[in-house]
């Protein structure tokens, strides 16, 4: 098994009370079937839309991130597949494709000793 | 929530604090869609929204003005934080919301706007479902809400319960405005069954906390909440799993809720000290007659037509007049129902009244005659305010036409709904 980062990127937000428990209630159901196979090794955080951004040799800081809202990333969860294939297959239960969002796979580096 | 950060930032900012608690709600579904529902989900919005609360008062206390009472308090940052902590605490949100509750039932608002804003304000219904549960559009609900909430800005301070002139003077509206709630849930547009429950449950909730209040724990207080109990629990067999009415006489007893039953007799006898007799004393009363009987046949239509004699006295409309009509015709027959219908003072105000057509329709069908009970009955169709009662009346009109050997009951209910409903609940 290796590790995988899932980057939840985008999607809808808002929307009535309504539709947005729906939409926790989705989340965690989805999470909670990934948790029941094995998949889950941290369900990781969401994470506040705005922040600061502190840039290079400089170090600037600014007021960040600023990208468009549909690339700011929204949460993380740090799960295990088989492979990479295995994990975006993984990733498509994702409630965050209902809102037009994206989720970034990545591959945790793992040095082998 | 809303009432204690009203409480707070001071009534004309009622819009803030409506937007600090949308925000804590959208954070807490955010959080909780990662790390699970936590135990206590009300204790943690109320945490959530009491730390926005601090970070905007920081953060705004020199560009706004808060609360105008407890503005010297909120600007040191010594008191700052207690200050707050205090207001969010159990005893301190009661007090807010029956402080809501009243500024809610200022008396310059129709009824009707003061109903809609406690479901919106005190029990946290979107715009979308208190239009539902008015049968009104989205739009012309807003409307409605918006207009009310400005009126209830202006006024600068929530209500002041701590004066006891004043609360008094204030109480009738709030139980009006309680019983309009309740009777929106029992007698209501609305055809969802869940839609209703929780429009009683929310009176009886917010009736709780009236009744907790020492100026608040009134006889009246208590016959509203026995007339509550009582109207709640019949509220399973009302209306059927398909949305269908049932008519008081044909619904399944075994289907009220007894240990409300219990608990509206109990407050009833509660309710019986003092020398004022309001007509929740007398409804409740009614209601009793009904709650006692264990089959329709064992109703005491004497004792419930002498109720609605005193209800007459004390606030007398066409509406009780038309309820009590039919309770004569339970003791004294079909005609004599008639006659009392013709004789009501005002009758044509109830022209556009379905139940009083779809009444009329019922005592000639118990007299047997068959065509005039249909008019009346097709009469009361072309009046139905919603599918519910269409279906109910167009069911009514079918059994005129089949001329059936066997007769249906009649029924009486708990009267005066202003909104004008009917004997078929």
């Amino acid at each position: 098994m290796s590790e995988f980062l899932y980057l939840y990127r985008g999607g809808e937000s808002g929307g009535s009370p309504e539709t947005m428990q729906q939409t926790m209630q989705k989340w965690m159901t989805w999470l909670k079937d990934l948790g029941a196979k094995g998949h889950i090794k941290d369900q990781g955080q969401p994470l506040e839309p705005s922040g600061k951004v502190v840039k290079g040799r400089k170090k600037i800081v600014t007021d960040g991130p600023f990208a468009e809202t549909k690339d700011v990333i929204g949460g993380y969860t740090l799960i295990e597949a088989r492979d990479l294939e295995q994990a975006a297959e993984l990733s498509k239960g994702c409630p965050i494709f209902d809102g037009d969002g994206m989720v970034e796979v990545r591959p945790v580096m793992k040095m082998s000793m | 929530m809303v009432a204690a950060l009203t409480h707070i930032f001071g009534v004309h900012n009622l819009a803030l604090a409506e937007d600090v608690v949308q925000d804590a709600f959208c954070r807490a579904l955010e959080v909780w869609k990662f790390r699970g529902v936590p135990e206590n989900p009300a204790a943690w919005l109320m945490a959530t929204a009491k730390n926005r609360a601090l970070d905007i008062l920081r953060r705004e206390r020199t560009a706004r003005t808060f609360e105008p009472e407890l503005s010297r308090l909120l600007q040191s940052e010594w008191t700052l934080a207690p200050t707050v902590e205090e207001l969010f605490a159990v005893n301190a949100i009661k007090d807010d919301l029956l402080r809501m509750m009243f500024s809610c039932c200022q008396p310059r608002l129709p009824e009707e706007a003061q109903v809609a804003l406690v479901l919106h304000i005190l029990c946290g219904f979107s715009v979308g479902e208190v239009a539902s549960a008015f049968v009104s559009t989205h739009a012309a609900m807003e409307k409605k809400i918006s207009r009310a909430k400005k009126m209830l800005a202006a006024s600068k301070r929530l209500f002041d319960i701590t004066a006891p002139a004043d609360f008094s003077a204030r109480l009738p509206a709030v139980h009006r405005a309680l019983y309009l709630l309740l009777n929106e849930g029992y007698h209501g547009a609305s055809a969802e069954f869940t839609v209703r429950a929780e429009l009683c449950h929310e009176a009886m909730r917010l009736t709780a906390i009236l009744r907790e209040h020492p100026l608040g724990a009134t006889p009246a207080t208590y016959a509203l909440t026995a007339l509550m109990c009582l109207s709640t629990a019949r509220l399973p067999s009302r209306v059927d799993a398909s949305g269908n009415l049932n008519a008081l006489f044909d619904q399944d007893r075994s289907r009220w809720d007894q240990r409300l039953v219990a608990e509206g007799l109990r407050f009833l006898d509660l309710s019986a000290t003092g020398s004022e007799l309001t007509e929740y004393h007398v409804e409740a009363a009614i209601a009793s007659v009904h709650a006692r009987a264990q089959l329709a046949e064992d109703t005491d239509w004497n004792a419930i037509v002498s109720l609605y004699d005193t209800l007459m006295r004390i606030r007398p409309s066409p509406v009780v007049a038309l309820n009590r009509a039919i309770a004569v015709a339970q003791t004294e027959g079909p005609e004599r129902g008639l006659e009392e219908i013709f004789s009501i003072p005002n009758v044509d105000r109830l022209a556009r009244y379905p139940f009083y057509s779809a009444a009329l329709g019922e005592l000639e069908f118990r007299r047997r005659s068959y065509e005039p009970a249909r008019k009346h009955f097709q009469a009361a169709l072309a009046l139905a305010r919603n599918p519910m009662e269409r279906r109910f009346l167009g069911q009514r009109v079918g059994a005129c036409e089949q001329k059936p050997i066997i007769e249906t009951g009649q029924e009486s209910r708990p009267p005066g709904s202003p909104r004008g409903t009917s004997q078929a609940h």
